[in-house]
């Protein structure tokens, strides 16, 4: 069964399932053969850019640099790298070594945050003005573009970070709901309520809507105007990727063995409609990346695939055929003309358009 | 108008998945000792380590990862499907880390309880495609475990979840009173392998590397301590007695008033279309009070055993394989569990009858 929405009482079940399999076996259309094949030789688990140059974040100590012809690999870290997100003006790593370091374009990189107890810190933010965020164990700090850090201590281990898109507030996901924190007021922080296990956060770019995903093969939501609750299930397994197409009318997620897409650009959100399911496969998405201009969303596949999909239509580019170990991180550079990914192995590649 | 996509399915690799040994235990039992015990044997392996607490004693390792326990509930209307959120969220990141080591211990806290920590490896799809459980390791302490017993509802759970019970410090307390523990541990738990132990010193492959969750090693579910008393008499008396124990020929047996296992045996063949409905509903029903299951089922013109596994609600099964020629072709059933209807489960499983 395909993912359904279950945020209201309508269960109309329009989009039959089968609307979406392959009505024939033609290829599609490859760009396979002008990616630029890397070996990073360490699972990716991250990717960003610097302009034009991609950066792949590995799973173990550094960054690997991979402009055109001269890749540089710059260890950073003494250890695992847990998360990583970047701004384009840098790229904001938390290890297992405890520390939060910040790396720029020219690979100079500092120690921006050390968690006192050399705790994992797993999940980092970045926001408006400088803003960064991050987590180990309970407690989620911010330090403000001023300098001055902020701490906030969770019900439950902190699972997901995100900052709203105006204003300083951060979303932050734990065991039965989320908390949306003002770190500048006094006020104690809205809480966002529903039972169970929240891991990822995400806000939509119109600020309305606060999304999670949970331990279960679920999204949760809520308005964030009336903490109205929407949930989202049908996924075969726990959505790990998620992003926000740039006119902000879709949410893209992995998870299931199509891309997903769950309309936002009316006022109620998805509540009450149809996801678009794009791209069926009989491996599972592992990961989303959407356009950052254009309506295209770039799927990596359990099976190695990477396609390009446009949403109108569904109409896919493979940019990586199937090649064994799953896709773990993808990314656009700002401009859009350029997608790069990684694989669990180590394999990564990059495709200029 | 949705274009096709042809994607290959090229021989997925099935990478080894990594085992997890869990260390369970009350307070003081000697875990950590065990633990450090299993780092310090030349192997040449190497383990990443999960702590839930810091204890006194300090840890020789490399990895080591310090969590605090979270036991989260699944929303899937079952109070009793909970699962270990620390262990999700920290396997997620080792797995990062992979061919940085070969194994992953969890020591958990003195009074945590195995399930969430079992049922993370079949509940979260990413923890059970990446790892797999390979056993519920539970150190006793000799000299206490049976004040323990009457006082620590936790001590009693890891006894009867474990896989493998070491009953450590055995030299600190007389032989007598060592049959005298150990057939107390055999009530609740009659099928855990036991070793008696001094500063918990064991041979390595008797806690690593057992494969305890793998149907493929359901073998030999016969209770260990029946080999030296041929006869079924453990599960075949009344209920409803205190710490009432029958002697014979020097072996005593206990029955513990709260945690019991129940074995059901028969040679008549079953059938599949009344076993699965009845073992399904009986978990769904009873299965907050199962710790345990196992059984192997011979079903009717079927030429293969069929095995199966669970924790409390959590079922697994499958065929085994070929039922050898002259093999006796019985089933078996086993609950670990805590004031199981025995009559109930008898009379259930003996309808399955084909």
């Amino acid at each position: 069964m395909g993912p359904r929405l279950r945020g209201d009482d309508s269960t109309t079940s329009g989009n039959d399932e089968t609307d979406y399999m392959p009505s024939t076996t033609a290829p599609i259309p490859s760009l396979a053969d002008r990616v630029r094949p890397i070996k990073a030789q360490a699972p990716v688990v991250g990717v960003h850019f610097f302009g034009s140059t991609p950066v792949f974040v590995l799973g173990e100590q550094a960054l690997l640099f991979a402009p055109d012809g001269k890749e540089a690999l710059l260890p950073i870290h003494g250890g695992g790298i847990l998360a990583s997100v970047s701004d384009g003006k840098r790229i904001v790593t938390g290890g297992d070594d405890g520390k939060l370091i910040a790396t720029s374009a020219d690979g100079a990189h500092d120690v921006i945050a050390t968690d006192d107890k050399k705790r994992w810190i797993d999940q980092v933010a970045l926001g408006p003005d400088g803003a960064v965020a991050w987590s180990a164990g309970k407690t989620a700090h911010v330090r403000t573009g001023k300098g001055e850090v902020r701490s906030f201590e969770a019900p439950s281990t902190v699972a997901g970070l995100c900052f709203a898109p105006k204003g300083l507030r951060l979303a932050i996901a734990h065991y039965n709901g989320a908390s949306l924190w003002f770190p500048n007021a006094a006020a104690a922080p809205a809480k966002f309520e529903w039972k169970g296990s929240h891991l990822g956060v995400t806000i939509s770019p119109d600020g309305k809507f606060l999304m999670t995903t949970m331990q279960e093969a679920t999204l949760h939501g809520w308005r964030i105007a009336d903490a109205k609750n929407m949930r989202m299930s049908g996924y075969s397994a726990r959505v790990r990727s998620f992003g926000w197409t740039a006119d902000g009318d879709y949410l893209a997620t992995s998870g299931s063995e199509q891309l997903i897409l769950w309309p936002f650009d009316g006022k109620d959100g998805p509540m009450g409609r149809q996801p678009k399911m794009l791209a069926p496969s009989q491996a599972r998405v592992t990961a989303v990346a959407c356009h950052p201009k254009q309506p295209v969303v770039a799927a990596g596949y359990g099976d190695g695939t990477v396609l390009m999909v446009r949403i109108e239509d569904g109409a896919p580019i493979a940019a990586r055929a199937a090649h064994g170990d799953p896709v773990s991180a993808i990314g656009w550079d700002a401009a859009g003309r350029i997608l790069a990914f990684g694989t669990e192995s180590g394999d990564a590649g990059v495709l200029a358009l | 108008m949705t274009a096709p996509i042809s994607t290959t399915p090229t021989a997925p690799a099935t990478p080894e998945k990594i085992p997890v040994t869990v260390l369970t235990g009350y307070l003081g039992a000697g875990k950590t000792t065990l633990l450090n015990r299993i780092l310090s044997e030349p192997h040449g392996k190497k383990y990443a380590v999960i702590v839930n607490e810091f204890g006194e004693i300090g840890i020789d390792n490399e990895l080591i990862v310090n969590a605090e326990e979270e036991v989260f509930e699944m929303n899937n209307g079952c109070i009793c499907c909970t699962v270990r959120g620390d262990l999700v969220r920290i396997i997620d990141g080792l797995m990062r880390r992979k061919g940085k080591f070969d194994a992953i211990i969890v020591e958990t806290t003195g009074l945590a309880d195995p399930a969430p920590v079992a049922q993370t490896f079949f509940m979260d799809e990413n923890v059970g495609a990446r790892t797999r459980l390979d056993a519920v390791i539970t150190v006793a302490d000799a000299m206490w475990l049976k004040d323990r017993l009457k006082d620590a509802p936790e001590a009693k759970n890891q006894i009867a979840f474990a896989d493998v019970i070491l009953l450590n410090k055995a030299d600190l307390v007389t032989p007598a009173e060592l049959d005298e523990i150990e057939a107390r541990i055999r009530a609740i738990n009659p099928y855990a392998r036991l070793h008696r132990t001094e500063r918990a010193k064991i041979d390595i492959a008797e806690v690593l590397g057992r494969n305890a969750f793998d149907l493929d090693r359901i073998l030999d579910i016969e209770p260990q301590f029946l080999t030296a008393d041929s006869h079924d008499h453990h599960h075949d008396h009344d209920h409803g007695h205190d710490h009432h124990h029958h002697d014979h020929g020097g072996l005593k047996h206990y029955h513990d008033e709260d945690m019991q296992s129940i074995s059901i045996k028969t040679d008549k063949p079953i059938d599949p279309d009344k076993f699965f409905p009845w073992v399904q509903d009986l978990v769904a029903t009873d299965g907050k009070d199962i710790l345990r299951s196992k059984g192997i089922i011979n079903f009717k013109d079927d030429p293969e055993r069929y095995v199966f596994q669970g924790v409390h609600m959590i079922l697994d099964g499958d065929h085994q394989r070929k039922w050898k020629d002259g093999e006796t072709r019985d089933s078996r059933i086993v609950f670990i569990g805590r004031q199981l209807p025995e009559e109930k489960i008898r009379k259930g499983f003996e309808s399955c009858i084909a």
